[in-house]
Parts: C-alpha cells; sequence; structure tokens
C-alpha cells in the first residue's frame, strides 16, 4: 500500500520564525488521522503544506506520491468555519457543484454529470432533499455537512478538513465524525482539531504537532493505555491549549 | 406633452428609452457579481477616472481635429486601464487596497479636468459627462451599447461557474485549479466595461448607485445568483425608465432623477424586506 501523505525533514518558518520543525511523518492510504496540538503550533501550517498552498522553507513532502499542487485535483478540501455573507445567493446544490470545478469542462455551464456527481455526493451526507435550499439558510452542522459534500464531489482520494467543528454542539459533532467513518472506508482522512478527546474514538491515529511532530497509532493505544497516555494531555489540551511533553514520551 | 406622447414622436427620447434598456441587462448581471464580491468602491474608482478618457479624446477632437474618435472608446480605455491598475498594484505591491483605488479614482479626474480645461469653448461636455445625459444619445452610440452587452453576456455566460466560485470563496476555487487571480481581473474588466455602458445613462459620479443598488435590492429576494441577476435587471431597466418618464415634463435633469428613484427604492425595500 502507498502513502497518501509523506513529509521528509520538512520545515517552515513565517519571517524567519520558525513554526515547524524536522517533521517526518508518513500517513498510510485509508488512513483515519487526527492532527492535534496547541494553538499557533503549526496544525493548520501543516494542512495548507500539504495542499500547496505553502512551500516549506526545507525538506520535501509529497501527497498521494506527487508534490502537492500536483495532486491538488485528488484532494476534497473543507475549510474552518466559512466566513459567509448571509445573503450571499447560492443555493447548498451550487455550493457543491463548485467541488466539480477542475473535473468539468472550462466554458459554458454544468454538465449533467455534473449535477449527478454533486447529487449524489449531497445523498451521501444526508442532505439531498435540502439541495434548492437557500445556503445561508442552512444550521451549521448543515452547512458543513455540505461543504464535505462540496469537497466530494471532486471525486477526492483525500479528504482534508480544517477544525470542520468548531462552533457546532456535541451530538452534531458526534454525527458529523459518524459521516467521517463512514467515508474512511474508501477515503484517506487528515483532519485538524483542537479537541481530541471527542475525536480520539473516531480516528485510527493521531498527529501531534508541538516542538516535535509525532503519529501515535490510536490501536497500539487503547484502553488504559490511552487514559494513561492521554489523560493529562487531553485536559491540556481542552483548558489549556497546550499538549504536555509528558504525553509524546514512553 | 406627457412623456409617452413625446416618447411617440422623439426619436432622442427613443433612444434615451432604448440606452436605458440597454444598459440594465450588464447593469443587473454584472452589478449582481459587485455587490456580492463586494467591489462597488472599485467600480466607483474605475467610473471616475473615466473622466481622463473622455477628456482627452474631447481634447483631442476639438482641439486637433481628430472627429473619428469616440468618447465611448476613450472611455472604455481608461475604465479598463484603471481596473488593472487597481488589481494589479493592490496584488503585487501589498499596498491597502482602499488607498490605490483613491489614488486611481482622484488621478483619473485630474487628468480628465486637466484635459478639459485646455480645450476651448463651452463646459457644457464636462456637465453631460459628470452627471450624464442620456438625451443625447445618438443612434451610433446604440450600437456600440449593444455591442458592449453582448461582450459582457458572452463572458459572463461562459464564465458564470468560475465567477460565482471566486466570490464564495477563493481559495476552494484556487485549489480546485481555477486561476483565481486571472477571474478576478476579468470581473474587474467586465465592472469597467458597465460602467462605462452606465455612464452614458446616469454620467460618472452617479455610476455607482445604479450599478450596486438595483442588486442590492434583487438580493433581498434572489436566493439563487440567477435569480438575482434577472431581478436586477429587471429593477435597473423599471427605474431608468421610471427616470427618464419623470424627468421629462418638469424638464428635470434624468440621470439625478433615475438615482433619486433608485435610492428610495432600496432604501424601501430594504426596510420591508428584512431578513
Amino acid at each position: 500500500m502507498s502513502d497518501a501523505i509523506t513529509c521528509r525533514g520538512l520545515e517552515f518558518g513565517y519571517d524567519g520564525k520558525p513554526v515547524l520543525r524536522n517533521v517526518n511523518i508518513t500517513i498510510p492510504v485509508g488512513d483515519f488521522v487526527c492532527v492535534v496540538g496547541p494553538n499557533g503550533s503549526g496544525k493548520t501550517t501543516l494542512l495548507k503544506i500539504a495542499l500547496g498552498l505553502l512551500k516549506p522553507t526545507a525538506g520535501s513532502i509529497e501527497v498521494l506520491g506527487q508534490r502537492p499542487d500536483r495532486s491538488r485535483g485528488k484532494i476534497g478540501y473543507v475549510p474552518q468555519h466559512p466566513r459567509l455573507d448571509p445573503l450571499f445567493p447560492v443555493s447548498a446544490m451550487d455550493v457543491v457543484l463548485m467541488g466539480r470545478l477542475g473535473r468539468t469542462r472550462s466554458f459554458g455551464a454544468w454538465r449533467s454529470a455534473d449535477r449527478g456527481q454533486a447529487r449524489r455526493a449531497l445523498d451521501e451526507v444526508g442532505l439531498v432533499d435540502r439541495a434548492g435550499h437557500h445556503f445561508a439558510s442552512l444550521s451549521g452542522g448543515q452547512k458543513q455537512r455540505v461543504l464535505i459534500a462540496r469537497a466530494l464531489a471532486g471525486d477526492p482520494e483525500l479528504l482534508l478538513l480544517d477544525e470542520p467543528t468548531a462552533g457546532l454542539d456535541a451530538h452534531i459533532e458526534e454525527g458529523f465524525y459518524r459521516l467521517l467513518q463512514e467515508l474512511n472506508e474508501r477515503l484517506t482522512i487528515v483532519l485538524v482539531s483542537h479537541d481530541l478527546g471527542f475525536v480520539s474514538g473516531f480516528v485510527r491515529s493521531v498527529v501531534c504537532v508541538g516542538q516535535d511532530v509525532v503519529v501515535h497509532p490510536t490501536s497500539e493505544i487503547t484502553g488504559q493505555v490511552i487514559a494513561d497516555l492521554y489523560g493529562s494531555d487531553m485536559r491540556l489540551v481542552r483548558h489549556d491549549h497546550r499538549c504536555s511533553e509528558d504525553g509524546h514520551k514512553s | 406633452m406627457t412623456f409617452f406622447d413625446a416618447l411617440q414622436t422623439h426619436a432622442f427620447l427613443q433612444y434615451a428609452l432604448l440606452a436605458g434598456l440597454l444598459v440594465s441587462i450588464p447593469c443587473g448581471v454584472v452589478g449582481s457579481f459587485v455587490v456580492i464580491r463586494r467591489i462597488s468602491y472599485i467600480a466607483g474608482g474605475i467610473a471616475h477616472s473615466v473622466l481622463a478618457g473622455l477628456g482627452i479624446v474631447h481634447y483631442f477632437r476639438v482641439v486637433h481635429g481628430f472627429e473619428g474618435l469616440s468618447p465611448i472608446a476613450g472611455a472604455v480605455i481608461a475604465a479598463l486601464l484603471a481596473a488593472v491598475v487597481i488589481g494589479w498594484v493592490s496584488l503585487h505591491l501589498k499596498q491597502r487596497e482602499d488607498t490605490v483605488i483613491g489614488a486611481v479614482w482622484a488621478m483619473g479626474m485630474a487628468t480628465g479636468i486637466l484635459f478639459i480645461s485646455m480645450t476651448p469653448g463651452y463646459t457644457t461636455d464636462l456637465m453631460s459627462y459628470l452627471f450624464g445625459n442620456i438625451l443625447m444619445v445618438t443612434s451610433r452610440d446604440l450600437w456600440l451599447i449593444a455591442a458592449l452587452d453582448v461582450v459582457v453576456l458572452v463572458t459572463v455566460a461562459l464564465f458564470n461557474k468560475q465567477l460565482l466560485a471566486v466570490c464564495f470563496d477563493g481559495e476552494f476555487a484556487g485549489l480546485r485549479g481555477v486561476h483565481v487571480q486571472r477571474f478576478y481581473f476579468l470581473l474587474l474588466a467586465l465592472t469597467a466595461l458597465t460602467v462605462v455602458l452606465l455612464v452614458s445613462v446616469v454620467g460618472i459620479i452617479l455610476v455607482i448607485a445604479l450599478l450596486t443598488l438595483p442588486a442590492a435590492m434583487a438580493n433581498l429576494f434572489a436566493r439563487r445568483l440567477w435569480q438575482m441577476m434577472l431581478w436586477a435587471t429587471a429593477a435597473c431597466a423599471i427605474l431608468t425608465t421610471g427616470g427618464l418618464a419623470v424627468s421629462y415634463a418638469p424638464d428635470l435633469p434624468a440621470g439625478a432623477v433615475t438615482i433619486l428613484l433608485t435610492g428610495t427604492a432600496y432604501f424601501l425595500t430594504a426596510l420591508f424586506r428584512r431578513r
């Protein structure tokens, strides 16, 4: 099995100030990964590098076996809560269709194949009956599902999500992660979250971004081990927004 | 004589009415993009720099006898140039966009004023550039307006998908392989062409209201972009026709009346259609 994301000696800094140092991680195809870390640790930076929006200052990154900007067409991106004009005149379907850009003709209107694909994507997130609704009139959870459908409409192999559940209620969040679990049956999923506590029950591995960037497979750390390793860590993540050093050792 | 009687006998009124209807289409279509992408201040800057093109053409026609130069052609070049400068400087020189717009806005007007002051003769032309004189539209202007209509509509029909995606979420559109900057410049160019069309109806200073208010009104009802475009076009057609009709009998400036009607309609709509 090949790798979805491979980083070798990756470094990144803003204005000479280092953000990520010597990142060596490998995320295999089919994985479901949560990237956690304190605010300002570089979680979102890592995601933007994987999308090819930022270029590493040193080292290399390969996404689906190619340079990130070349594999973009195969990546479905779900941004952090959309900053949205409540009057913006688009339906849920219009938004999902935007995910077909790059997979359809450049000129003229959408083809019926695009509409079919967009409809299937909306169906997959359980919102096909809302296709014609004004996007702004949907609830926060529904909007976030529409943005997933938009990412799915482009037939991605890898789904990258940036804090997708920020601002959502806990019960909606749970349904959201169940949906991601279903999608993980055919897609590699990498999501950035500040809230490991909730996510850990759904994902397969955790990438901790701090001083060092470390991968923890959740399968190896079940039950009592999770409590030992992450018990204090999780509380710190939630309240102090800091990863404890001890959580990474042993 | 009432407006409708006069309409049957006077060709200049028929031209004026037709000009108002012809500009309504790009006004509704491009105005919708201007409103959702929030670039009405850029449209204002482009509109004011149109005076440079009009002034330079006016000067060369009167002083050097270049009768073949068309004021509309001068306006189109000035507007496109202003759009490119505003877009390029704010993207590449990392300057604050509003500062750049202000500079282009004022320099365009200053250039126009300079050339008009160097031109001997009456300055009535200056007034009609600034405040519009739809009654001076000629049949040749109508053809030019119709041609610009076609350019704007064909462009939007070809690239509606990308333009909407860039306005909605530029970062995502870029990740899907859309050249976001290129489409941003295309949108600015379309805005420039539409501004020139509207200048012939309401003049440089009042353009910004006619470009944005019908679209803003339509936005209060529309849930899809095409609905917004359609209703904005209808509103613009009704308002320019209304402005012409209301201003005719008391011999008031049609541009000013049109804008007052448009503004009043906008505020009333916003008041009664809160959501």
